[in-house]
């Protein structure tokens, strides 16, 4: 077999073993199924009535936005499952195999992909309970919209995969993940226009990725005007990814247990 | 060179300024079994991880059957199988899950892979659980296991780092027939241990490691020579008695006994009738006796005769006394 194959054929074994454990972690599928719902329930029903968003219903302005915020949350599984492997010397272990190296993250991120698509049936099917409707989307932007959701969930797992690797245990992974990138979904137009912020903030939540690829969703789905955000978010997306996947890399390569 | 599938040569390795390795040598004889033995932060598990690819010397070199542990590393990792002092097996796969997704790293291909689980599972007594979720397992089944996943691809070269580190007795002594039963076949061994007797047991050559530097190298015969071997300790009823008795035992000793309060010590080259012996002695001479018993080497017994300083883990003799 050439070493791409091998590569292949090692990313699908460990991502088949991330899978695997879901099942018997029932826990870890609150997460992909029951906080989005918890999301959307609480932003439409408890704070949509004080929230206004002209020219649109609070629930079609919300939906692509807390998408976003849920797939992109999506890889902390990434980051918990590799903090374990790492304090349990898993990772010794695969570092001295005849295996490809990438292959342990790559079949992270990959498995992460199938979650993702879980969670996004998920939050489909509550969004349109609680009566988002696409407004003058072709199926062509719909698929778009969900190609770039997967996009941004793939490059979060590999910032998940760098949070993972620098983590002490999978406790501290979830506390760093989640003080890193929840103020930072709040800080943009996931929940609410950028254009109410104060001067400051403002600016900030403007060039928030998070800002990017939310107004990108809107643009597609909702067609808002699209200005540069659509292709701006993909750029994002293989940005991010370009970045984090090297250093996640770099830093496995040196990781040590405990 | 041919013989020795490990040559260590002038390893050196620093975490910023703690010296880890300070110039280690050290070979291993192929299919022998060489104890790398010394405390807890001795540089074992540094020089483990040096010649398992896992980290990268600061200068010396590595090579096992003949390739280098740094410039060699990927086709190294085939010829190698590695159980540490922590069971790195996946809690949520099942025992069969574990070692058939091993076997698959090391490319066996599936069919295989599934096959040789299956008999690693049987060699190990593990098919009964094969099936069950590895954190239902005790923690001598998962170093079982872990074992187990080292030895899938049938490496020639095994490191085993602190096997049995926090197991029981009970599984010490299970983890140490398993052991000698795959050194038997002809796999090099290289073991970390705090422990002297386990050492004693499972290794042909054993190398004293303290504060990153070789401290001593022998066969354990030669080692508990240095250290002075088996000892009688007499506590006399009458300090008085102590002259008279040290005169009994003294051709029991290779040594003068030595003489401290109530209790006279005296190395014996012969644990079998030692006790028996000395009592008969000590009656005939007419001392009487509070308390006798042998007491093995320890450890510390070892790090007190070769560096002046007592290992420092505190507890390091305590197995080692319940397992003699």
């Amino acid at each position: 077999m050439s070493s791409l194959a091998l590569t292949l054929s090692d990313t699908l074994v460990l991502a088949r073993r991330n899978l695997m454990r879901i099942p018997r972690q029932p826990d870890l599928l609150i997460a992909y199924t029951i906080q989005p719902v918890m999301f959307v329930l609480l932003f439409v029903y408890v704070f949509g009535g004080a929230i206004r968003t002209p020219g649109f219903d609070y629930v079609d302005f919300l939906m692509p936005g807390i998408i976003v915020q849920s797939i992109a949350f999506g890889g902390f599984v990434t980051a918990l499952g590799l903090s374990e492997d790492v304090q349990k010397g898993l990772i010794d272990r695969f570092r001295s195999l005849p295996m490809s190296r990438a292959a342990v993250l790559i079949g992270r991120t990959f498995s992460d992909v199938v979650l993702n698509c879980l969670s996004l049936v998920v939050l489909f099917a509550v969004g349109f309970a609680a009566g988002f409707n696409f407004v003058d989307a072709s199926a062509g932007e719909i698929a778009l919209g969900i190609l770039l959701l997967l996009l941004l969930g793939y490059a979060f797992s590999w910032v998940f995969a760098l949070v993972g690797l620098f983590s002490s245990s999978p406790e501290t992974a979830n506390s760093i993940g989640f003080t890193l990138l929840f103020p930072l979904t709040f800080a943009s137009s996931v929940f609410v226009p950028a254009n109410t912020m104060p001067d400051g903030l403002r600016q900030f939540a403007e060039v928030n990725p998070f800002t990017t690829v939310s107004d990108a969703m809107r643009s597609l789905w909702l067609g808002t005007p699209a200005n540069t955000d659509v292709w701006m978010a993909f750029v994002w997306c293989f940005v991010l990814t370009a970045i984090f996947a090297s250093l996640a890399v770099a830093r496995y390569r040196t990781v040590a247990a405990k | 060179m041919t013989d020795h599938a490990i040559v260590v040569e002038g390893l050196k390795k620093s975490y910023g300024s703690v010296e880890a390795l300070r110039g280690v040598d050290f070979a291993a004889r192929t299919g022998s079994v060489l104890g790398l033995l010394g405390p807890n932060g001795a540089g074992k598990t540094t020089a483990v991880r040096i010649l398992a690819t896992l980290l990268e010397p600061d200068a010396g070199s590595a090579r096992v059957v003949g390739l280098d542990a740094v410039r060699d590393a990927a086709k190294l990792r085939a010829k190698i199988g590695l159980a540490g002092q922590y069971a790195a097996v996946d809690e949520n796969l099942t025992g069969f899950e574990n070692l058939e997704m091993v076997g698959r790293l090391y490319h066996l291909g599936r069919d295989q892979a599934r096959i040789r689980a299956d008999e690693l599972l049987e060699r190990f007594e593990l098919t009964e659980a094969a099936k069950r979720p590895v954190k239902t397992y005790s923690g001598g089944m998962r170093r079982r296991l872990d074992l187990g996943a080292a030895l899938v691809a049938s490496p020639p070269v095994l490191f085993l780092d602190e096997p049995t580190t926090g197991l029981d007795p009970r599984s010490r002594l299970g983890m140490w027939e398993t052991i000698e039963a795959r050194t038997a076949e002809g796999t090099t061994v290289l073991l970390t241990t705090q422990y002297l007797d386990e050492a004693d047991r499972l290794a042909d050559q054993i190398v004293v490691i303290d504060h990153g530097s070789v401290i001593a190298e022998g066969t354990s015969d030669e080692l508990k020579d240095r250290v002075g071997g088996e000892r009688l300790e007499v506590e006399l009823e009458d300090v008085g008695d102590a002259e008279r008795a040290a005169a009994a035992l003294a051709e029991m000793s290779y040594e003068r006994p030595s003489l401290d309060e109530h209790t006279v010590r005296a190395p014996v080259r012969n644990r079998s009738g030692a006790i028996a012996e000395a009592v008969r002695r000590l009656d005939e001479a007419h001392v009487g006796i509070e308390d006798i018993a042998l007491r093995r080497p320890t450890l510390d017994d070892v790090f007190i005769s070769l560096t002046g300083h007592a290992a420092e883990e505190s507890s390091d003799d305590a197995p080692a006394k319940v397992a003699a």
